[in-house]
């Protein structure tokens, strides 16, 4: 049976029998693979610590009929650790690890996909700006380059230079007075200039923003995400938005990080 | 595929967790060349497990009365805690005979991506036993893997306001292995965990 070895994110793992488990993993040029590493689970497993939910890992697999089999796996970047150590960060990346699962086809290689989440975790593990922010950014960024791009200035239908007040889900962003359908929200400005922020990457107008404007912006982008795949995110349910008192601020926002 | 009740019991053997087909056929065909007597008695076990066998009403460890056996033993330190996924992390425990104090079963660990979260587990249950004050340290022995250290973190930040001692298991090498074979987080963890020699 073919070996190969790759890089890839683990998005999800999942027992099987007595001590395996199922490991999904986003390869760099592979796309999506489900593999199975034989006695993981075990205390005395060599590479059972480098496959957990966001470890960026050197792989070798070889191939199977319906799963692969982790042969060797050596680890590029322990994520995972730094980002279960904050309860609100880990909801927020396992809620992106669920869509980056979703949004990718089993074999089908899709490197943006591969280098925005490795982007997304890395930024959520250096805690370099707030974890809904990053989440948030990395839907709308995973949204785009599936080819569902939000409009958050033009109007979304007619491409009627904007800014305009209107948004509409199934019309893909900001729409016009004239080509408005019923029941399209309308957010505050800032809600939309933050959320344009996030797809464009500008964290400075991004880390300014006002919580009440963030949390706009995440139900716009979680309706747009769920919009589009047609079915829920479980994760999504449990992602911690605000954050608790006495949590550190993020890391830019004490002009630390860019 | 068999006649009627050989192929009942192949389904239903195969319906457990880790048989497959094949071992499902396997067990079925032993059983039927099985001593009655002996059958008999696997038939008795299965039913008083399901009769007798409930989960505690303090800690949800298993057990066969209100409390289990460790919840009842007035010898148990009441001072400690150690917060578990599951019973069979109990016995893990128990087998140590390092720990003298009781047990709080969480009944696993907050898994978004399989839509579990803190309200899911037993958390409510963990909170009432505090109010007693009697507990000072609460030890978190949730499985060392990504679910297990989110659920750490999630108990660590509800505990430690109340002015609890809120203290992780260790994570580090196995005891007879050799240290080249450690893989990188397991041997940065044993690193942070260091302890002092005392001679």
């Amino acid at each position: 049976m073919p070996l190969y070895r790759d890089e890839g994110i683990v998005l999800r793992t999942q027992k099987l029998g007595e001590a395996d488990r199922i490991v999904t993993l986003l390869l760099r040029s592979r796309g999506k693979v489900r593999a199975v590493g034989k006695g993981v689970r075990r205390t005395r497993s060599r590479f059972g610590a480098r496959l957990e939910p966001g470890m960026l890992v050197d792989v070798q697999c070889y191939e199977g009929r319906s799963l692969d089999t982790v042969t060797q796996a050596e680890s590029l970047a322990s994520w995972g650790e730094a980002i279960a150590r904050d309860y609100a960060t880990y909801t927020a990346a396992a809620a992106m690890l669920e869509t980056a699962d979703r949004l990718t086809e089993e074999h089908e290689p899709t490197l943006q996909q591969f280098l925005l989440l490795s982007g997304a975790l890395r930024s959520m593990a250096e805690r370099a700006h707030d974890p809904g922010l990053v989440l948030d950014a990395y839907l709308l960024r995973a949204l785009a380059v599936a080819g569902w791009a939000p409009s958050f200035h033009d109007c979304a239908r007619c491409g009627a230079p904007g800014p305009h007040r209107a948004f509409h889900v199934a019309s893909g962003g900001t729409v016009c007075s004239v080509c408005r359908p019923p029941g399209s929200a309308s957010p505050a400005p800032e809600t939309l200039a933050l959320l344009a922020a996030l797809l464009a990457g500008e964290w400075v107008v991004a880390d300014a923003s006002d919580v009440r404007h963030r949390r706009e912006g995440s139900g716009l982008t979680t309706a747009f995400l769920q919009w589009h795949l047609e079915r829920g995110v479980r994760s999504f349910r449990l992602v911690e938005r605000e954050q608790p008192p006495g949590r550190p601020p993020a890391r830019s926002a004490l002009g630390t990080a860019g | 595929m068999y006649e009627g009740a050989v192929q009942d019991l192949i389904d239903e053997l195969g319906r457990l967790p880790g048989v497959g087909p094949k071992s499902a056929q396997r067990i079925a065909f032993h059983l039927l060349q099985a001593d009655p007597d002996d059958v008999k008695r696997l038939v008795e076990a299965l039913t008083e497990v399901k009769q007798r066998v409930r989960f505690c009403q303090t800690c949800g460890n298993v057990a066969e009365a209100e409390q289990c056996r460790i919840c009842a033993d007035a010898r148990r330190d009441r001072t400690s805690i150690c917060v578990v996924e599951e019973p069979k992390d109990v016995v893990a425990i128990e087998r140590t005979r390092e720990f003298k104090g009781r047990y709080h079963v969480l009944g696993g660990a907050i898994s978004p991506i399989d839509g579990i979260g803190p309200e899911d587990l037993r958390m409510t249950e963990l909170m009432s036993r505090l109010a007693s004050g009697e507990v000072t340290e609460i030890i978190i022995a949730t499985d060392p893997n990504l679910e297990g250290e989110a659920t750490a973190s999630y108990l660590a930040r509800l505990l430690r306001p109340m002015g609890l001692r809120v203290t992780r298991l260790a994570s580090g090498l196995p005891v007879g292995g050799d240290l080249e074979y450690a893989d990188e987080v397991t041997l940065g963890r044993a690193f942070e965990g260091r302890r002092l020699i005392d001679v």
